[in-house]
């Protein structure tokens, strides 16, 4: 009886957590992101238009943990990304970090949040204010902060953080301008800027699409010792299904603006159930002349994300969409195996056949 | 005789500083419907290479005059270009040379890269199409050209009722297909490919490519893919050439140069490339990063970012040598490392 008196006040997930002893440092709960279409001239009394660019998306992030985003362009993954930040406010739902929701934060208080959580963009050569030093731009989120008593404890802080990004020595990286750095070597600063305040939660967008193959491997390898070192959670935002593999623990794949699969890494890639993941995979070319193509087939192209019809949103291009059930419902995601999420009316069939486009 | 012939090609481009090596003596031959993916990072001298075979290089690029390019038996280098005034070791492209616009197009076309912006947003893709067949083939009546097109829409899996759309009325996807039409158009016997999907989504991607793999083998039509991604590469091509710092580094077929590499910066390439297949490995990235190629490092170019390097590597440029049938390798060590491409 006491037991359940203690118990009252926390959510079923938070039990859990205690249960397992992981620390869930992100949880985001029905999250939505919808931007409204500048009217026309004719429709001034028709209803708004909206483009749901997030439309209710579920998960967490554990302490350490690399969550992949992964999909298409267009389907909200960047959105995701920068509602968690806050650089874009939700339209409803809630994002709560350590514990404490984010979503209807103002002012000072998003000022302070903005401390525990870190940004890393996609283009390196635009990321960087070309006016700064490395040391100007790694100092400055200590200065907005105020970190750091003293010129020099800062300095020392900044010098920490470059040798965390693998610019060694740090002294000769100081005094350069970013147009004096490669594309490899800017994408290290940006990471140095992002780690220098010590963050609770990194969310990082295609940070290494940008990069050559030959350096974009350090960078992956730098970013997975650094989880190694400080684990703080990352949410990696990637199109490139090969990166998200080789990066993240758990893989969500966002279609339209909903997650429609998410679980381990390699239980999403082998086993995948959702007929878009399918498809999405298959289609990924692999580095090897030997492969054979299995090809799933997919109708059409993405359609538009304004208004979108009721029902599931892939199932204008997807094999088993049946009539009177896929376009009448959304198909909630729910947990098929152990872990392993997919949003799809057939998913407890589909999960019974076996489906790997890359088996040897 | 093999379709194009490309020797010795030597590309420089003059800036106010000195010159930027380009490319360095590239050589390579393509058979008719064969399909060459030429690999590197960025600043190669991949997409060079590739645009100085239809001569489509900015003003001050200067062309070595031994360079060759001989494509069907003519060296088009012969006909496109005059000794330069002031460098007597160098050819310079003639622009709107009326010989090579025979053959531009024509015989050798294009797949940009960024097909977004390739089209003219201010006229329908079908006129845009229909003027390319109707500038090279004057006899054509407006009628059978528009037949064409609706013929080659068909064939690249576009509707033919959007010929009339402008270039805005059509996908990324789309647009790709449209540009692949337009290479087709004139039956030409190569294509030249820089970057075809690099800007696309996964699912248009890989059906792009499937189309483009089933029309080029059906219509026996050569192509070379200009890419960063091996993957791709890997998909469609026959044979590989992989450049570095303006040089061939390595080339064979594709099973050569993925199952028995024989250079160290290709072995390094493979190696820091993420697949999505089989067991996940720790990628190996190669350290540094390209050099500036107006200023390249002596020897063989590769030497300070590889781990193999002695101090021959530092004094003296290794030759292109075959190591194995049609597997050449541009590396002092290859037969000791890689032991003969075996």
């Amino acid at each position: 009886m006491f037991e359940e008196v203690s118990f009252e006040e926390k959510t079923k997930e938070e039990v859990a957590e205690e249960i397992h002893g992981e620390e869930v440092i992100v949880r985001v709960e029905n999250l939505k992101k919808y931007f409204e279409l500048k009217k026309s001239f004719f429709s001034f009394r028709g209803k708004p238009l909206y483009v749901k660019a997030v439309d209710g998306i579920s998960f967490t992030i554990k302490k350490g943990e690399i969550l992949g985003l992964v999909g298409e362009s267009g389907c909200g993954k960047t959105t995701t990304g920068r509602l968690l930040t806050r650089l874009e406010t939700p339209t409803a739902g809630h994002i709560y970090i350590m514990g404490k929701d984010i979503a209807p934060l103002k002012g000072k208080e998003l000022k302070e949040f903005r401390r525990n959580v870190q940004m890393i963009f996609q283009d390196p050569y635009e990321s960087l204010n070309p006016r700064f030093t490395v040391m100007q731009t790694v100092m400055e989120p200590l200065l907005v902060h105020g970190i750091g008593d003293t010129h020099e404890e800062r300095v020392e802080l900044v010098i920490r953080a470059l040798e965390d990004a693998e610019l060694k020595p740090a002294e000769e990286y100081l005094e350069r301008f970013p147009h004096e750095l490669s594309g490899g070597q800017r994408q290290r600063v940006a990471i140095a800027r992002a780690l220098v305040i010590r963050p609770k939660f990194i969310v990082a967008d295609e940070p290494v699409s940008m990069l050559d193959v030959s350096i974009r491997a350090g960078v992956m390898n730098l970013m997975l010792e650094l989880r190694e070192k400080y684990h703080i959670p990352l949410l990696f935002i990637t199109h490139d299904i090969a990166v998200a593999r080789y990066m993240s623990d758990r893989i969500a794949v966002m279609y339209l603006g909903k997650i429609v699969e998410m679980g381990e890494t390699d239980e999403v890639i082998f086993n995948p159930i959702h007929p878009y993941t399918r498809a999405l995979l298959s289609a990924v070319p692999v580095p090897d002349p030997e492969h054979k193509h299995g090809r799933v087939e997919i109708k059409g192209e993405i359609p538009s994300p304004i208004n979108l019809p009721p029902g599931c949103r892939f199932r204008s291009r997807c094999l088993y969409a049946e009539k009177g059930i896929c376009d009448v419902k959304e198909p909630p995601l729910v947990e098929v195996r152990d872990g392993h999420y997919a949003a799809c009316h057939f998913a407890e069939e589909l999960a019974q056949e076996e489906f790997n486009p890359f088996k040897e | 005789m093999p379709l194009l012939e490309v020797k010795d090609l030597t590309v420089h481009f003059k800036i106010r500083k000195g010159w930027v090596y380009a490319v360095d003596k590239v050589s390579f031959t393509l058979e008719r419907g064969e399909i060459m993916g030429l690999v590197g990072e960025s600043g190669c001298g991949k997409t060079t290479t590739g645009y100085a075979i239809t001569q489509l290089l900015p003003y001050n690029a200067y062309i070595h005059k031994d360079s060759q390019i001989i494509f069907d038996g003519v060296d088009l280098l012969k006909i496109g270009t005059r000794p330069d005034k002031h460098y007597e070791d160098y050819v310079r492209i003639v622009e709107y040379h009326p010989e090579i616009r025979k053959y531009r197009w024509k015989r050798i076309s294009m797949i940009f890269q960024g097909a977004m912006n390739a089209f003219n947003p201010v006229y329908t893709i079908g006129d845009q199409i229909i003027e390319a067949i109707k500038t090279h083939e004057p006899n054509v009546s407006d009628e059978e050209a528009r037949k064409r097109v609706e013929k080659l829409y068909d064939m690249v899996g576009i509707p033919p009722d959007r010929i009339d759309n402008y270039p805005h009325e059509y996908s990324g996807g789309m647009k790709q297909r449209a540009m692949i039409a337009m290479a087709l158009v004139l039956n030409p016997d190569l294509i030249i490919a820089d970057e075809p999907t690099t800007a696309l989504d996964v699912i248009s991607q890989d059906r792009i490519l499937g189309e483009m793999n089933r029309l080029l083998r059906e219509l026996k039509k050569a192509m070379i893919l200009i890419t960063h991604d091996i993957s791709v590469v890997a998909e469609m091509s026959d044979k590989m050439a992989v450049m570095y710092a303006g040089q061939l580094v390595e080339m064979g077929t594709t099973r050569q140069i993925f199952k028995e590499t024989s250079h160290p910066y290709t072995e390094g390439l493979i190696g820091s490339f993420p697949s999505i297949k089989g067991e996940k490995k720790r990628l190996q990235a190669i350290p540094g990063s390209p050099p500036d190629l107006s200023n390249p490092p002596k020897g063989c170019r590769f030497h300070p970012r590889c781990k193999y390097a002695r101090e021959i590597c530092k004094e003296e440029e290794p030759p292109l040598v075959e190591i194995g049938p049609g597997h050449y390798s541009k590396c002092h060590f290859a037969e000791e490392i890689y032991g003969g491409g075996a």
